[in-house]
């Protein structure tokens, strides 16, 4: 783990322990933030599918890839990242769950809630994996009135 | 996530409790929607009150059971929605596949 005062970063196991871990910072650093309870919901929703995406459809629990989880608040956002060291994925290949034909598909539905939750979600290869950026902008003054801390 | 099953005027009734997610939530409810179709029993209301918290891979998991009571001439409904729930059945438009009751009485009688 690596910290600065505006930055708190990860490096997680490719288990499913991760994925709840992510989701508890999540909630614990929106909830400091000053988001409110619905924003922190959503937040640590988007973030515990972005941590589903990494360890099994990325990294696919391999015990020798890591996760890394990273949370930088900006005065206008709180700015996520979840990297992967998996084979990337193929945006064009994942169906929209709100079509008919996809509606009582059992998967599928992860990247379409992070979308739904989170102002801004990008997805692009990095060198390692896959990084998925997502951004919850900061509303008002009730939100973002301390910093992340550990 | 805890389920506890109780049988009302021919219909199954599952209450669950607690989070419906990726790991031991889910594969509990697929297991017991499937112990309860293996016995013969068509006709589910799966209780949802207290179910504070489910993720994409529950939300698979309603749509798996949901799909597979059907596929064995059964009906799969829903009872009590938290506003959690609600909110996402909502956003994925599957409230317009499921069944979604709020009142248990009316619920079980609204079965064939």
């Amino acid at each position: 783990m690596g910290i600065t005062e505006q930055r708190v970063s990860y490096t997680l196991d490719s288990t499913l322990q991760t994925v709840d871990s992510a989701e508890e910072k999540a909630t614990r650093i929106a909830t400091e933030l000053g988001f409110s309870e619905d924003e922190v919901m959503q937040i640590s929703m988007a973030v515990r599918e972005a941590a589903v995406n990494a360890v099994l459809h990325g990294n696919a629990y391999a015990p020798d890839k890591k996760v890394t989880l990273s949370f930088e608040r900006t005065p206008e956002n709180l700015v996520i990242t979840v990297c992967d060291q998996g084979a990337g994925m193929d945006l064009a290949r994942i169906p929209n769950p709100l079509a008919p034909e996809n509606l009582l598909k059992t998967s599928g539905r992860g990247i379409f809630l992070m979308r739904s939750f989170m102002d801004v979600v990008e997805i692009r290869p990095s060198h390692t994996g896959t990084e998925l950026k997502m951004i919850k902008h900061v509303h008002g003054p009730s939100a973002g009135g301390k910093e992340a801390s550990q | 996530m805890k389920i506890s099953v109780r049988q009302v005027d021919g219909v199954t009734i599952v209450d669950c409790s607690g989070r419906i997610t990726l790991g031991e939530g889910s594969v509990t409810l697929r297991d017991t929607v499937r112990e309860i179709l293996a016995k013969g029993q068509k006709k589910i209301l799966l209780n949802l009150a207290d179910v504070n918290y489910i993720d994409s891979s529950g939300i698979g998991e309603l749509v798996s059971a949901f799909t597979t009571t059907k596929n064995q001439n059964g009906e799969l409904k829903l009872l009590k929605l938290t506003k959690k729930v609600n909110d996402l059945l909502q956003i994925t438009k599957l409230y317009t596949v499921f069944d979604v009751k709020d009142d248990e009485t009316a619920a079980v009688k609204s079965f064939k």
